[in-house]
């Protein structure tokens, strides 16, 4: 179908939405905060703590611990002690218990934990409330219920903990990283030491609250907060078992080196460039959707997003005219606002290099486009939803992680082209597939390097269902039957 | 007017379009934003009755809601059109005289279209004879059902040539159609055979209009703007009852078609208890008091 | 917030000089307290509480002979009402999915928990010793929750991708047979009744249970939580009645496509198998007699009440 330029739809509409704020009134927040070691909250060894911003704003929120190599030794012995004198000889059915009493006091808490996500990280409310806060829920709800069941998980195998975790969360979804990692690991029978993003802590250091109500036995899961520093040091402390890492390949590979020769155990999660590929017997407007929750949902701050369009040639401009004129219609604005759909970037830094690979995009003779959106001019990190064609398979852009709301378009003729172009790159997270055919959706799903591929779909995340990645996205798998596998030794 | 064999309709994806729903249906829309949403919805309705036992008390009574909404409130728009079956149509017409409320009827052996063309087309011309502004036809979902699309296409074409000067809508009787991609393809077939509207339900049956339906409907026009450079209009019908599920609707209209559309030129609401949640709201928003259904005649 | 505490009530005894003792929580019987509001006992059909359409009743009493309750004694039309209950609700739980099946059924768990002491009361009323009946109430609350943990996983570790040799995908999924009629267990009042329930609904199946005869006050006492937790009406239904006079329909009836039996007859099963063979109802047989054992629990009896299905698609 020929796009006519006449028939440009016109989304500047006389009505428009008023402000629509969640309201703020019942959420607390500490003007400081200590680490969670031992059951209690404690000040950090050297007494140092730095602050967290409201991307939103650029002020910030509160004061928390900066942890150090003492603060996490310390944390690491209190995780030992746990798992020696009570979680490794408390029976299965027990630890279920007491995971099932986090998951539901989450839900009981939920639309407090969704605000004080936004405030902290920058995502829109509504995500939070929608998807971040139930699937976390979902997830210690899921992994309880495996606690006193993992005799069934593994034919012929008798399933141990290993003994403690130390874990290295994102800042992209930071409750449900968190309940990603400490879920499988409680449910295995290991005590764990959980380090939260340095500029997402907040949702973290509540959950340790709720911990405290839920009457966990003191020790059994601690929260160290601080920067890379204090990450390093936990992958370092000699007397953890094993490393749960989330975040970048580059850091990844650091985590990797320094664990080669000692016994730790490692599983990776780490960046991707996913490649979202429309077919032309697709549901049309169902792929476009696709697309924009692929990209510019949450920001695109999501290591599964789908970064790269691939379109068949035949539907390209149909494709490219529909996704211009639905990217009119998103709200960038304040995380807190229940009509935003896109937020605040996570911060400062991150709002640099997300510009500066749309510089290099520029510069590399890709053409640009951007919705035409209002930002808020109060001091947040905002970025507009924006697109880049005439792009190649060696453009920067399309070969590196931007991390942020910035779509990368190619054009491909058959099926065997564009599998080859999507496997095409180090990643292998994951991959979206557009078309109406099942034999071609399971030809795809056959022929494509990637852990999570969606037909029909994306960013569709449930804890039954094992995600991670292949090659240089990372080892290990989060979620499912198969997540547990890497928190348990065999003998 | 190319056979319908040249009409080509995409698939429908019907979990991605719930998905899509939903999350237009999850806009908070408060304060000013609010009451411009009632207001507009309120000048978008077709005020409707479609009961055997209509009489022309019946009419007359509908037509005086019509125009004294809620007294002497200032500031309220008046509603789009009032609906009812053609043998009332100059009731309606002379009871509106003088107004800018439309007229439409219902015909083409409303509500089930089972009659042969030549009576459709007669109570098509009928009803326009009579003074209606607007004529709301309904597909032969039989016919369309058996594939036999020329003859759905062909049926349209001959009442919009038989409806004259008069606005045409068709209906597609979505609750009968089965799945998304039919409704897709129904919509196509009544935009090529020449519809000013399409419109989802007469009503009758259940489901009636639905978001989701009306967001494939939508979906359609807008393919078909981009095709044509033509602005085809929509009526939801049935079943919306409540301002907060117009609002819903509007927000649809609004971030899929945008601007052109947000006017009862080319949306209506198909419906009768609607007008009274709507000003009720509206009385709400101005004083932050809730209202009772005492206070607003029910017709 | 506190761990959860359980508010204990003093056990009742058999009210001395009381001809007639209702099996109340409370009172000890003595005449200057309020007196007790005897309590009704029904069936439990559909998510209402109607009595039995026969209008019957047995009495049950305790080991001293002194009456404790007029329970429904259930005919076979209340039997067909419920069957006709548990199919209406059938696809409906069946559709939802197992993470909320297996959120309700947690609840179940938080609803019993809270309610611990009518539950071991009713049991010691029966003829329990106090520690048996805390022990089968602690059981059957913790056998609940292994259940509501089993319902987003059992499909995980039974179903399958096939690698057949031809260019297709191919996988096995497990679904729900149906409705399924439960002879539940005879020599206790509570632990057989979760056991054979709770596996049965985890698998988005239906069901009509006949309490045990003999203990029968807990299955109306579990009506009551059901009724109060999330669970829909008529995904379970509860009967109280004699077992000889309910068997045949409990096991011929041919819109019920699975019966649990629970008894120790052997000329009960016969009856059973041959019965089955009129729509071929898939027939499980339990036989044990200490149900409070871990081996009373397990995916495996989630299985028993389960069909393949498996499905091909070309891969191309």
């Amino acid at each position: 179908m020929n796009i006519d330029t006449k028939s440009k739809l016109n989304f500047n509409t006389t009505w428009s939405y008023a402000p629509a704020l969640e309201s703020q009134d019942h959420i607390q927040i500490n003007k400081k905060y200590g680490h969670f070691i031992g059951g209690k909250f404690v000040a950090p060894a050297k007494g140092k703590y730095f602050k967290t911003i409201n991307p939103a704003t650029g002020k910030a929120i509160a004061n928390i611990a900066d942890g150090d190599q003492s603060d996490v030794n310390k944390a690491v012995r209190a995780a030992r002690q746990a798992y020696q004198k009570y979680w490794s000889k408390t029976t299965g059915a027990e630890r279920g218990k007491y995971i099932y009493r986090i998951a539901r006091m989450i839900q009981e808490r939920a639309r407090e934990f969704a605000v004080i996500e936004s405030l902290d990280g920058g995502k829109p409310i509504r995500e939070s409330k929608t998807i971040d806060i139930p699937l976390a829920a979902a997830h210690f709800f899921y992994y309880a219920g495996w606690a006193d069941k993992l005799e069934y998980a593994f034919p012929n195998r008798t399933p141990e903990p290993l003994g403690v975790a130390g874990q290295i969360i994102p800042w992209n979804f930071p409750l449900l990283m968190a309940a990603w990692k400490i879920a499988p690991a409680l449910a295995a029978g290991n005590t764990v030491v959980l380090k939260p993003a340095e500029t997402t802590p907040l949702t973290a250091l509540k959950l340790a609250e709720l911990i405290q109500d839920a009457d966990l036995p003191p020790g059994v899961v601690n929260i160290v907060t601080g920067d890379g520093k204090a990450g390093e040091a936990l992958v370092n402390n000699s007397d953890i078992d094993k490393i749960a890492f989330t975040g970048s390949t580059e850091v990844g590979k650091l985590i990797q080196q320094s664990v080669a020769g000692t016994n730790k155990k490692v599983t990776l999660e780490l960046g991707g460039k996913a490649a979202n590929i429309i077919f032309e017997d697709a549901p049309i407007d169902q792929a476009v959707e696709g697309i924009i929750n692929g990209i510019y949902l949450n920001q695109g701050h999501v290591c599964c997003a789908g970064s790269r369009l691939f379109i068949q040639e035949s539907v390209a401009n149909i494709v490219i005219q529909k996704l211009k004129d639905w990217m009119e219609t998103l709200i960038v604005g304040d995380p807190l606002d229940k009509n935003t759909d896109v937020g605040a970037i996570n911060s400062k830094n991150q709002l640099k290099i997300i510009n500066n690979y749309i510089e290099i995009g520029k510069n590399e003779g890709a053409h640009y486009y951007e919705s035409s959106c209002a930002l808020p001019d109060n001091g947040g990190y905002w970025c507009r939803p924006s697109l880049f064609t005439n792009t190649s398979q060696s453009s920067r852009i399309v070969q590196e992680e931007i991390f942020g709301p910035v779509l990368t378009v190619q054009t491909f003729r058959t099926v065997e082209e564009v599998i080859k172009k999507a496997n095409n790159t180090p990643y292998g997270l994951s991959a979206g597939v557009w078309t109406d055919k099942g034999s071609k959706i399971f030809k795809m799903t056959t022929g494509l390097n990637a852990g999570v591929i969606w037909a029909n779909t994306y960013n569709k995340f449930d804890p039954t269902s094992p995600f991670g990645g292949y090659k240089e996205s990372g080892f290990g798998r989060e979620g499912g039957l198969h997540g547990l596998a890497d928190y348990l030794k065999f003998v | 007017m190319p056979p319908t064999t040249e009409i080509k309709s995409p698939t429908i994806d019907k979990v991605g379009i719930h998905e899509r729903a939903a999350r237009l249906m999850s806009r908070s829309i408060k304060k000013d934003s609010k009451m411009m949403a009632l207001k507009l919805a309120l000048n978008m309705i077709d005020l409707t009755t479609l009961e055997g036992a209509d009489t022309i008390g019946k009419v007359k009574q509908l037509c005086n809601k019509a125009i004294h909404l809620h007294g002497n409130h200032p500031g309220l728009p008046h509603v789009a059109a009032v609906c009812v079956y053609p043998t009332l149509v100059r009731t309606a017409r002379e009871a509106l005289k003088g107004t800018e409320i439309r007229v439409a009827a219902v015909a083409t052996a409303f509500p089930s279209g089972q009659a042969p063309s030549e009576v459709k087309i007669a109570d098509t011309k009928f009803a326009v004879g009579e003074g209606a502004h607007e004529v709301d036809m309904v597909i032969s979902r039989g016919k369309f059902l058996q594939g036999e699309y020329n003859f759905v296409f062909d049926e349209i074409a001959a009442v919009k040539e038989a409806s004259g000067e008069a606005h045409l809508k068709v209906i597609l009787e979505t609750g009968e159609l089965g799945t998304y991609d039919q409704v897709r393809k129904a919509s196509d077939i009544a935009m090529h055979a020449g519809a000013d509207f399409i419109k989802t339900s007469t009503g009758k049956i259940s489901p009636a209009a639905t978001p989701q339906v009306t967001l494939v409907m939508l979906e359609a026009i807008r393919d078909f703007y981009y095709l044509t450079n033509k602005v085809i209009g929509m009526k939801p019908a049935g079943g919306i009852r409540k301002a907060k599920q117009a609002i819903q609707y509007l927000v649809m209209l609004r971030e899929t078609l945008g601007e052109t559309w947000l006017t009862k030129d080319y949306f209506r609401f198909g419906a009768s208890s609607l007008a009274n949640d709507i000003l009720m709201q509206i009385i709400k928003q101005e004083t932050g008091v809730y209202q009772s259904a005492d206070y607003f005649s029910f017709d | 917030m506190a761990k959860r505490k359980i508010k204990s009530v003093a056990p009742s005894s058999p009210g001395k000089g009381n001809r007639k003792q209702s099996a109340n929580a409370g009172s000890n019987g003595q005449s200057n307290k309020s007196l007790r509001v005897q309590k009704t006992y029904k069936l439990y059909i559909g998510g209402k509480f109607p009595r039995t359409e026969s209008g019957r009743v047995f009495k049950l009493r305790n080991k001293n002979g002194e009456l404790l309750a007029n329970i429904c004694q259930g005919s076979r039309k209340d039997f067909r009402a419920a069957v006709v209950a548990a199919r209406n609700a059938q696809s409906g739980w069946a559709a939802r999915s197992a993470y909320n099946r297996g959120q309700i059924i947690y609840r179940i768990a938080e609803i019993m928990e809270a309610r611990k002491a009518q539950f071991v009361e009713e049991l010691v009323l029966m003829g329990y010793s106090m520690r048996n009946a805390e022990a089968e109430v602690s059981t059957s609350i913790d056998r609940i929750v292994h259940y509501a943990g089993w319902a987003d996983k059992y499909q995980q570790i039974f179903s399958s991708v096939n690698p057949v040799a031809s260019s297709h995908f191919n996988f096995s999924v497990l679904e729900p047979t149906g409705v399924v009629s439960i002879y539940a267990p005879t020599n206790n009042g509570l632990i057989g009744l979760i056991s054979t329930i709770m596996p049965v609904i985890t698998g988005g199946n239906t069901c009509i249970v006949l309490a045990s005869q003999s203990f029968p006050i807990s299955a109306i006492g579990f009506a009551e939580v059901l009724h109060t937790s999330d669970v829909p009406g008529g995904v379970i239904n509860i009967l109280t009645g004699k077992g000889a006079e309910l068997l045949t329909h409990f096991s011929t009836h041919k819109d019920v496509n699975a019966m649990i039996y629970c008894g120790d007859s052997k000329s009960d099963v016969t009856a059973i198998q041959r019965n089955s063979t009129e729509n071929l109802k898939r027939i499980v047989l339990y036989r044990e007699n200490d149900w409070m054992l871990p081996a009373s629990q397990g995916p495996y009896r989630i299985s028993d009440v389960q069909e393949v299905k498996t499905t091909w698609h070309p891969v191309a």
